[in-house]
Formats: C-alpha cells, structure tokens, sequence
C-alpha cells in the first residue's frame, strides 16, 4: 500500500508539472513537442529490457519482450531524430531586429 | 552493480525528462531540450540493463539493433507534409510496447489485485492506443477515407465494446488467475481502437493524435505503478498532461467540448443542413493581377491551411515571401492551431521551407492585425476563415474561433475550385466584394504570382 501511495503522489506532482511546462511552449513548437513527449513515452522500454533479460523468463514472455524492445527502439529513435531534424529548421530572422 | 545508484541514474533520468520540457519552451533552447531528452534516455536504459534481474544481453542488443533499423530512416525519409502520419507510426510502436509488456508481467506474475489493476489499464491503454494510432496512420496517408464513417447506432456499439473491455478488465483484476479472459480483453481493447477512429475525418487529426498522445504516456505510467519504477510514472504523467493540453488546446480552437472528442461522436452528421444550393456571383483573378495588387501593397498576411501541404506548395509560398520582402511589403503568416493534421504542423512546413519564425504568428497576436493588412492571401484554408463561425449560430462551426482574414482590405483565396471543405459548409468570404477567387493548384498559381511579380521587377 506504501507504494500505491508514493507513486499516486509521484504521479500527481509529475503531472502538474507537466501541465505548468507544457503551457509555456509557443504555439510554434507544438509540432516538435508532440515529437518529443512521444519519444519520451518510449520509457517503457524499461519494463521490456526488464522482461527480455529476465534469466528465467518463459519463451513467450522473451518473445513479447523482445517485440516491446524493438517497438520502443524504434519510438525512441525515431521521435529523437525527427523532433532534431524539425527543430533545426527554425531559424530566426537574421536580417532584422 | 549497486542498486542505490541505479535509482539516482534513474532520478539523473527523469530531471532530463524534465529540463527537456522546460527547454522546449522557446526556438533558441528547444534542441538543447532535445539533448537532454537524450540523455535521460541513455541514462533510463544503461541503469535498466546494469540492473542484476538482466542477464540475457542478446536479445536485448538484437532487438536494439532491429529498432534502430527501422527507426532511423524512419525519421530521415520522413518529408515534412507526413510528420503526422510518422508520429502516428511512433505512438503506435510505443503504445504496442507498453500492452505487450503488460501481458507478459500478467503471465509471469498472477499478480495481486494492485499490480493486476496497473497492468489492465497499462494493457487497455496501451492496445487501443496501438490499433487507433495505426488508424489514424491509415487515415492520414489516404489508404484509409479520410472522411469520417458514420452508422446508426455507432456510439452504442462503440460504448458497448469499451463497456465489455471494461467489465473484463475488471473481472481480471477481481480474479487474476481466471488467465483465460485476458484474450478476450485483449482482442475488445484492440476492437476499441479501430472503432474510435472510424467516425474521426481527417480535420480532426491534430486532436486524435495529442489524445493518443496522451494515452500512451498514461499507459506508461500505468506500467510504474505495476513495476514500482517512479520514472515511468514520471515520464508518463508529464507525457499524458502534454497530450491532455494539446486535445485541449485543439478542441478550443474549434469549439467543441472535451467529451464530444473522447467518444469520437465528431463529424459530418451535421453536413445535411444546408440549404438549396444558390448560385451567388464571386470575382475571380489570374496571376497577373493578383502579382499587382500584391506589388502595391504594403502589408500582407499569408493565411496557410492544409491545402498548402496537400499541395506541397511551401517552397513555393517561400519564394513568394522572399520576392515581397525584397520589395519592403511586411509579409507575416497566420497561424491558425487547428491548421493541418497535427497541432503547428504548419509551422514546420513553413520552418522547413526557411521561414523565419518570427514572421510565423498565431491567431490570437494577428488577429486585430488583419484591419490594418492590405492583403490577406489564404492558401489552402477554409473552415478557419469563415466568417460563419462569428456571425450565424446555425453553422456547424458557429463559435470557432477563426482567423478574421475578412478584415483585411483585399482577400484573395487560392482555391482549386468554388467546392466547400471539410466541414462541408459554405464560405461568405468567397463572395465578398472584396474578395477574389485564384482558381487552381495552390503550388502552380504561387509560382505563377511569384513569375509575374519578377516581371513587374525587371
């Protein structure tokens, strides 16, 4: 129960937090923020390199593991780069102030 | 290796989490954000596999390998016109990680009631998110209709299928060991996500995916609680609010509420409204002319729409700009947050084409701006310029707030034909006195603008 407790609290904080930062990004990004949270959501490839380097886990349990890995790679590769790729095309009006 | 430490890498983890965020706020520190998002990455997953429960390195190295195969050309093959399509793709594979992780910890474990009640909801976010994502996918690259499939009955059916999804998933946290109802929860989830999608025509993208958005970041968090890693419920609430936010800011710029959006009751079922259709009389313009009234004005508000990437037509909008700046017109765009199929998808196009950021400007710093603009040139737009969204509460869009390009001294709209958009209304702008009409493709008829205006020049 301790830990149901800590993570709702961890959960809640997190999440206004998110809210406060979330609101300060210009219109102009909302593009390569989507990109970015949903690289960030690829976390859960934490949990699958927990259940695919499980020393005792079933095969099923590795198979899904290592499909969850792939999956989430591929999240975390992708979102990096394009979000990169997409922020460097802003540029600021160099010839005016 | 030392657990105590593997917990602060993963504290090191979440702050990267964090500051990418906070970075994000801003143009000049956005690719820094980046970076740090980076490096928690690297950091979440080197103290995930230094952790003694992981052994087996192969697979995980294997799958890494396979992973980045796909995802680099992924994200360098990409144009810009299908970022909504790729991040669809991504939020596909993160949300199929997360379920699948869930139903291998719902088969290792028999959990108890706790860690089956994360894992179900870990699971039912997660496979929804998958099959909706990969609609949406289908929908924005066309192999789908885009237009939104509508049938008698459809939210009961809907509402059923998430009930019974529901009512199992309960049902297997009552009782985790009953394993041979998880199928089932898993193929109603799955159902779900498809059915979602099919009434949701292409305008509504841009909420669609910040709400998928969401829901794989709830998912992931879900997965914390379940495996009692803090980092995941960090990186998943900050993911989920970030998502929230965007729905919400995308419902507000059409003036539809938060629940019609989470049913998925949005569409066209208004479209038979209408009345006779009534010949009224328009002016239309060639390019010569439209280069002239543009070459006397002083000020210029480019209003882009979708039309503008379906064309691929910003380069050429770029080179338009470029020959109006160097002239001395003011050339500013008009952001609308709904344009596109992703929240600021034209930002990116115009930013890929090399426009300045700051000449790119959301509504609500233009609007007052348009009294004073000579010309407001719209560009593949339609719903977000009506003006029968301010003036006439029986239109389907009344109280979407709209960019006021009717306040503008001249309009000229690019348009392929006088046919009404999405939402299947009329537009009053076309028939304005002030308005004319450049028939055509929105990338040809720039050139031909831009042609003309280097004619006018030499």
């Amino acid at each position: 129960m301790k830990d149901l407790e800590t993570g709702l609290f961890v959960f809640m904080l997190a999440a206004f937090l998110g809210f406060e930062l979330i609101k300060r990004v210009s219109p102009l990004l909302h593009t390569p923020l989507m990109s970015l949270t949903n690289a960030i959501s690829a976390i859960a490839v934490v949990g699958a390199i927990l259940i695919t380097g499980e020393e005792h886990a079933s095969p099923f349990s590795r198979w899904l593991g290592f499909v969850a890995v792939v999956a989430a790679t591929t999240n975390v590769v992708s979102g990096y780069l394009s979000t990169d790729r997409m922020l460097k095309m802003f540029k600021k009006d160099g010839r005016r102030k | 290796m030392n657990t105590a430490i593997l917990e602060f890498l993963y504290l090191a983890a979440a702050a990267g989490f964090i500051l990418a965020l906070k970075w994000m706020s801003s143009p000049a520190t956005a690719r820094r954000g980046v970076f740090a998002g980076e490096i928690g990455m690297l950091l979440a997953v080197v103290g995930t596999l230094l952790r003694f429960e992981v052994v087996r390195y192969d697979w995980i190295f294997a799958a890494f390998l396979i992973g980045s195969a796909i995802g680099v050309p992924l994200a360098y093959l990409m144009p810009m016109t299908a970022v909504p399509q790729r991040t669809a793709v991504s939020h596909a594979f993160g949300a199929l990680a997360s379920a699948l992780i869930g139903t291998a910890e719902f088969y290792r474990l028999t959990p108890d009631r706790f860690t089956a009640a994360a894992l179900v909801l870990e699971t039912l976010l997660g496979f929804l998110t998958f099959t909706a994502s990969l609609m949406a996918f289908g929908k924005l690259q066309e192999l789908l209709p885009t237009r939104p499939l509508v049938y008698k009955g459809q939210n009961i059916v809907n509402l059923g299928i998430l009930g019974m999804a529901i009512v199992t998933g309960v049902a297997l946290v009552i009782s985790p060991e009953q394993l041979w109802l998880y199928p089932f929860f898993t193929l109603l989830a799955l159902a779900f996500g498809i059915l979602l999608i099919i009434p949701i025509g292409g305008a509504d993208m841009p909420t669609v995916i910040a709400l998928l958005n969401s829901y794989a970041g709830l998912s992931a968090s879900a997965m914390g609680f379940a495996l009692n890693n803090k980092l995941l419920i960090v990186a998943g609430a900050l993911d989920g609010s970030s998502g929230l936010i965007l729905a919400i800011i995308m419902c507000r710029a059409m003036n539809r509420s938060f629940t019609n959006v989470l049913f998925g009751a949005f569409g066209q079922l208004q479209t038979s409204a209408s009345g006779p259709v009534v010949q009224k009389p328009y002016r239309s313009a060639s390019p010569e002319e439209a280069a002239e009234i543009l070459d006397g004005a002083r000020s210029v508000i480019i209003v882009p729409g979708y039309g503008m990437a379906v064309a691929q037509a910003q380069h050429k909008v770029r080179e338009l700009y470029d020959a109006l700046t160097k002239r001395g017109v003011q050339v500013r765009f008009a952001i609308h947050p709904v344009a596109g199929r992703m929240p600021g998808h034209m930002n990116v196009l115009l930013a890929e084409s090399n426009i300045p950021y700051d000449h790119l400007v959301e509504m609500d710093e233009i609007n007052s701006e348009f009294l004073q603009s000579d010309v407001a040139l719209i560009i593949g737009a339609n719903d977000v310029v009506n003006p029968a969204a301010r003036n006439d509460p029986s239109s389907p869009i009344a109280g979407m707030p709209i960019l006021n390009a009717d306040h503008s001294r001249t309009v000229m709209v690019i348009k392929r034909s006088m046919s009404p958009g999405f939402a299947g209304i009329d537009n009053e702008l076309y028939y304005m006195n002030k308005t004319l009409m450049l028939f055509g493709d929105a990338k040809s008829f720039v050139a031909g603008i831009v042609k003309e205006l280097g004619a006018v020049h030499a």
